[in-house]
């Protein structure tokens, strides 16, 4: 039993993890329809350049708050160069435009900074949460840290006028442009915003999958999963979809034989297929009431 | 009396498709205007060139100031309010933020609440169900919110895209009851295209009739009114 609870708590440490790259996924796909697959070299390079503040002999938090800042610009400025200028083509230069971001980002990442193993400090050190043995106190943070960033991205959408403006952009962008707002300036902020949660769970996981320009990859997977799980339309939908791909993840890998640590990332591709066969709108994905 | 809304030689096209071919006319300030014709006539296309949401050449001004190099969300922000065809209800939120929407461009925000409040009284409907969904409402409901919506950003010009579209005829009265009463108390200018020409003739003092892209008619819209041969030829009643 304890070894459950055990792994239900850690799948909810990085499920957390999951959620806020599921979110950033959703966030961008939401805005322009496509999914981002450079959002985990996204996170990787703000995790890289915060790790270089700390090399510089910045203190965690105050190197934690310029990457969140300098992550929301480059978000935007992406957008700016790259993905405006193609918001009209087809599908298949979007595709390319993200995986030659994915390219050039994890390139220059490996450039300046090499291939090599780093080791990323964690502020919340890594003794025993509360002296339980279940989970630790960097897990406790990384939930933590997520719970509260939850928190106020819903009052973010929720209570603030730029908050409304976004959703009504990307639900409804000619009507949203028929009451005044420039959508165009909203997806860029959507941009900047999914970066900058990006880089939140970059910064989370980095003590725990070690720092290098490959991290995210896997981390990424799961974020899909989260969110095809949740449904794509629904950022709610992609929050609890983290969750639960990280308690399934560890589940899967301790009580299903033969999965074990290597067999875990196929679990995530299958969970993917399964959703799109089974239920393609995700668990939560949107149900419009409509009378006609 | 110089003309709120100016528009000369208007052309518009859809792709390789003209649909205007060199539209004038003016809104004189306060004044409530038809735009009538049948399907596919122009109608549409004509308040979508004015909110530059299709490509087209000629003049818009609007108060003296060209309209023609201005995005859709700017045009907005001078205080044209475009009801468009459909609706365009953010149907998956509420009835509230549908109205706090139409309101985005606004900086009072005091004066924001204070006209929500306007519209519930407006529209009692509204307000019974400002919790709700705004794609749960009814299609006449959803009409009343969309002019609702429209009229919180405090427009000086409000352009309706078939108001009485796929609604019950009693309802449409009321609707138009509801416009007129705006036009004369809040001194909104309208121009309202429609296909119902009677109902549309009734509501507005000037009227302008459109035939495949061009103006064929115009004049004060009892005089149309009472123009058998317009009437038979052009407006189908």
């Amino acid at each position: 039993m304890e070894l459950f609870t055990n792994q239900v708590l850690a799948g909810i440490a990085t499920g957390a993890i999951y959620a806020c790259m599921a979110l950033a996924v959703v966030m961008i796909y939401q805005a322009i329809d496509h999914l981002n697959f450079a959002q985990g070299e996204m996170a990787m390079f703000s995790t890289f350049i915060s790790w270089q503040l700390m090399q510089w002999g910045i203190p965690y938090w105050w190197a934690f708050l310029l990457t969140l800042a300098f992550s929301f610009a480059g978000g935007i400025l992406i957008e700016r160069l790259l993905f405006k200028p193609l918001a009209k083509a087809p599908i298949l230069t979007n595709v390319a435009g993200f995986i030659a971001l994915f390219a050039i980002i994890n390139s220059v990442a490996g450039l300046t900074w090499d291939f090599t193993i780093k080791q990323y400090p964690t502020p919340f050190g890594s003794s025993p949460f509360l002296g339980s043995q279940l989970i630790s106190t960097h897990q406790a943070g990384m939930i933590g840290v997520t719970v509260v960033l939850l928190i106020l991205l819903y009052l973010f959408f929720q209570f603030t006028r730029v908050g409304l403006a976004m959703r009504a952009a990307a639900s409804l962008p000619e009507s949203a442009r028929l009451v005044g707002i420039n959508t165009s300036w909203m997806i860029a902020l959507g941009w900047g915003m999914a970066a900058a949660i990006g880089s939140i769970a970059g910064m989370l996981i980095a003590p725990v999958v070690f720092l290098e320009p490959n991290m995210m990859g896997g981390v990424l997977i799961y974020g899909f999963a989260a969110a095809v799980l949740g449904g794509l339309t629904s950022p709610l939908g992609a929050v609890i979809g983290g969750f639960l791909v990280g308690v399934f993840e560890n589940l899967a890998g301790t009580y299903i034989p033969g999965v074990g640590n290597e067999l875990k990332l196929p679990i995530a591709l299958a969970l993917i297929i399964t959703v799109l066969v089974v239920k393609p709108a995700g668990l939560f994905g949107r149900a419009i009431v409509k009378r006609v | 009396m110089t003309a709120m809304l100016n528009v000369k030689d208007l052309r518009a096209y859809y792709g390789q498709v003209q649909a205007l071919h060199g539209l004038s006319f003016a809104l004189n300030e306060g004044s409530l205007t038809t735009l009538l014709g049948a399907n596919g006539a122009g109608k549409t296309t004509t308040l979508r060139a004015i909110c530059n949401m299709v490509r087209s050449t000629g003049s818009i001004e609007f108060e003296g100031a060209q309209l023609g190099n201005r995005s859709t969300e700017n045009i907005v922000r001078l205080g044209i309010a475009h009801v468009p065809q459909g609706r365009g209800t953010f149907t998956t939120m509420t009835v509230e933020e549908n109205l706090q929407l139409g309101a985005i461009p606004r900086r009072d925000s005091k004066g924001v609440v204070s006209d929500i409040e306007r519209m519930y009284d407006h529209f009692p409907v509204l307000k019974q169900r400002h919790t709700q969904q705004a794609g749960t409402l009814s299609g006449g409901e959803q009409q009343m919110l969309a002019v609702a919506r429209a009229l919180m950003l405090r427009p000086r010009l409000m352009l309706l895209d078939e108001p009485s579209f796929g609604l019950a005829p009693l309802i449409v009265r009321d609707l138009f009851g509801i416009l007129g009463k705006i036009n004369r108390n809040d001194k909104v200018t309208i121009l309202v295209v429609e296909q119902n020409a009677q109902l549309a003739l009734e509501l507005a003092d000037t009227a302008y009739v459109i035939e495949t892209g061009r103006i064929v008619m115009s004049g004060k819209a009892n005089d149309i009114a009472n123009n058998e041969d317009v009437r038979k030829s052009y407006l189908g009643y």
